[in-house]
């Protein structure tokens, strides 16, 4: 167990480290020169050159590197323009917002943490129910229905849901709000009803690929003999599915479920577009527009994070989930 | 001659037809798993249905100027003369008229219709033109690593999964125009089929991971069987062994995975053009026509339902025609 982990967490540091070198090379070392992106049009050659000086981009590319990635673990100073010392996760200094990227991140991250953790428990919740549902009652108006449901959801589009549920819910019936971020400390009824939106349009969509899957993987599993042995020796109906069928039949759904969470923590850019809420993707979004390299990097290497984290993660989960797996 | 299990002829049908029954006295009919599946396909009342409704979808596009010639106006050009004071077009249901059957957009005064016509045309060309490339890419990738093994198994899984890390649209939104600026510069006027050139790409890069991942699984489930132990013993080299012996017994999940990725690429083209990517406000596309529509939809909430319905009707027939596609070469599937 130990050893796998050890494992896992270096191929996991591994695929970090290359993602950073890639997004490095890719925005700091392609042609469009960084810095003329950052100050308009009519910028005078000094303060260009003294920006660049700021930058680092005069040094070469690995010494910009080493530099980059030792602020991330030590911090470093970047000089009086961007602000000074810079505490240990440093992402370095936008120009753009005039603030140390560590900052701009800390403020959106909550954003897209409570865009996607209610989501993501409504959509499996009701993606795993629904599927268990019509697997059990395979055949029966019950069944016709969450299939239905679940090919309907699984063909819209997010962009198109949100539309749809802010002109019925927020601009005919005025139930809701306009959708906007409150911290969940400040206010906890502001927070969920301005964002319930978005929780519905990714569960709806989310759980539809769910119910889907985990229909398969339960009519699959259904049909396996150690569920007829745990029948035939007597077990109740609801511990036989709930405990010995279900185990066996998540574990798939488990690793999409990482994925797609991994993913969604990264920055749920449709949704947050849609709904005009500002969270990591958003900020993305954003940076890119503004050709705010720094921003850029760090979002990009966030979401990356996650998405192995996610990994590593379910990997662990499985082995709990089916005893039949063993960690190497 | 081969053992392969595909070339050898399926020696009856295997579903059993209540009318016969004397199977003896019809003879018994051999098929090809080919012909089987495309007889189940056919008796499948969704696929039919599906089927022709993509058939359609894919004429519509093909036909887009001969049906801006038939409809008399297009994409480009405006109606400010059916448009108020404040861009609003005039009228009912964002001015549907006998002459724009689907209204104009607010502000620019453009036909919904054709728009959407020439929308329909983009999308379709550019996620078969990615499917087909990522299908390519993942198929030789992942077979080759599936069969050989060791270390470039080793390399190509974690290419995999290193692609897989990237967050897909930030990096396509930040990539996009750095590479059109390479080919550009500053000032130059971006034709839209180098945009179009540009999502295909992108597309290709990031796309093609999970055909890899089946290939892999499928071949490494074939390697060692006896078929391809006795045509290895006979001294075939690895471009036989591949594409003669191996892909011939995978081309049913691999058709399927084709199938259904031409809507991912689809919906990921509207992605990415409704965060304002890749193609430019003068190609017609469904998500940019989608973006805009949010501004209004206090105003003119008709403008939304027409670009989404239309993508919603598009890849629901996608879907439906892939999962039928499925059933029909796997009949033990239980979906």
């Amino acid at each position: 167990m130990a050893r796998f982990l050890l494992k896992r967490l270096f191929s996991a540091t591994l695929t970090l480290f290359a993602v950073s070198v890639l997004t490095f090379l890719m925005f700091f070392a392609l042609p469009r020169d960084p810095v003329s992106s950052i100050c308009s049009k009519n910028c005078n050659p000094e303060r260009l050159e003294r920006v660049r000086d700021d930058l680092g981009l005069n040094d070469p590319l690995i010494s910009q590197y080493a530099g980059y990635m030792k602020g991330i673990v030590t911090g470093r100073d970047l000089g009086s323009a961007q602000g000074g010392r810079c505490d240990a996760p440093c992402l370095g200094w936008s120009y753009v917002t005039n603030e140390a990227v560590s900052d701009t991140i800390a403020r959106v991250l909550p954003v897209t943490l409570s865009i996607v953790i209610p989501a993501a428990i409504l959509w499996l919740l009701l993606g795993v129910g629904l599927g268990m549902v019509s697997a059990l009652r395979r055949g029966t108006w019950l069944d016709r229905l969450a299939i239905g449901f679940s090919l309907t959801g699984a063909s819209l589009q997010l962009y198109f849901v949100g539309a749809v549920l802010l002109l019925v819910f927020v601009y005919n019936l005025r139930l809701l709000p306009v959708p906007s971020y409150t911290s969940i400390f400040d206010n906890p009824a502001k927070w969920a009803s301005g964002l319930v939106l978005a929780w519905v349009a990714l569960a709806f969509l989310f759980s539809a690929i769910y119910a889907r899957l985990s229909r398969a993987q339960m009519l699959e599993t259904l049909s396996e003999d150690f569920v007829r042995t745990a029948r035939a020796k007597g077990l109740a109906k609801p511990k036989v599915y709930g405990r010995h069928a279900l185990r066996a039949a998540i574990t798939p759904v488990v690793t999409i479920a990482g994925l797609d969470v991994g993913g969604a923590l990264g920055g749920t850019v449709i949704t947050e577009t849609t709904f005009g809420i500002q969270g990591l993707g958003r900020t993305a979004v954003d940076a890119v527009r503004s050709g705010d390299l720094p921003t850029i990097m760090a979002t990009v290497l966030i979401a990356a994070v996650f998405v192995v984290l996610a990994n590593v993660l379910v990997d662990l989960l499985y082995a709990t989930i089916d005893p039949r797996v063993r960690l190497r | 001659m081969s053992l392969s299990p595909v070339e050898g002829v399926a020696l009856a049908e295997i579903e059993s037809d209540p009318d016969a029954s004397t199977p003896a006295a019809k003879g018994v009919v051999g098929r090809s798993p080919g012909q089987l599946a495309w007889l189940r396909l056919r008796r499948d009342r969704t696929a039919v249905v599906s089927g022709v409704l993509l058939v359609f979808f894919l004429l519509l596009g093909l036909a887009a100027p001969l049906i801006e010639m038939v409809y008399g106006i297009g994409p480009r050009e405006q109606f400010q003369n059916l448009l108020d004071g404040f861009g609003m077009p005039l009228g009912y249901a964002g001015g549907v008229t006998g002459e724009h059957w689907f209204g104009l957009e607010p502000g620019l005064g453009r036909d919904i219709f054709i728009r959407l016509i020439y929308g329909l045309r983009t999308s379709l060309f550019i996620a078969f033109a990615a499917a087909l490339i990522t299908a390519t890419i993942g198929v030789v990738l992942g077979a080759l690593a599936g069969y050989l093994g060791g270390w470039l198994d080793a390399v190509i899984n974690w290419i995999t999964d290193l692609t897989l890390a990237m967050p897909f649209l930030i990096i396509a939104l930040a990539l996009t125009p750095t590479i059109t600026l390479r080919f550009y510069g500053e000032r130059g006027q971006v034709s839209s089929a180098f945009g179009v050139g540009v999502l295909i790409a992108v597309f290709a890069i990031f796309g093609w991971t999970s055909t890899a991942r089946l290939v892999r699984g499928q071949v490494i489930a074939l390697r060692e069987r006896e078929f391809v132990e006795a045509a290895r013993a006979s001294g075939a080299g690895l471009g036989h062994m591949l594409f003669r012996q191996l892909l011939p017994n995978i081309w049913a999940p691999i058709l399927v995975s084709f199938s259904l990725a031409v809507p991912q690429f689809i919906t990921s083209e509207a992605a990415l053009s409704f965060i304002g990517v890749g193609l430019s406000d003068e190609t017609p596309s469904f998500g940019r026509m989608i973006y805009r529509s949010l501004d209004f939809l206090q105003t003119d909430p008709a403008y939304v339902f027409f670009p989404g319905i239309m993508i919603f009707a598009l890849v629901f027939a996608f879907n439906l025609f892939g999962d039928a596609l499925r059933d029909a070469l796997d009949p033990k599937s239980s979906r």
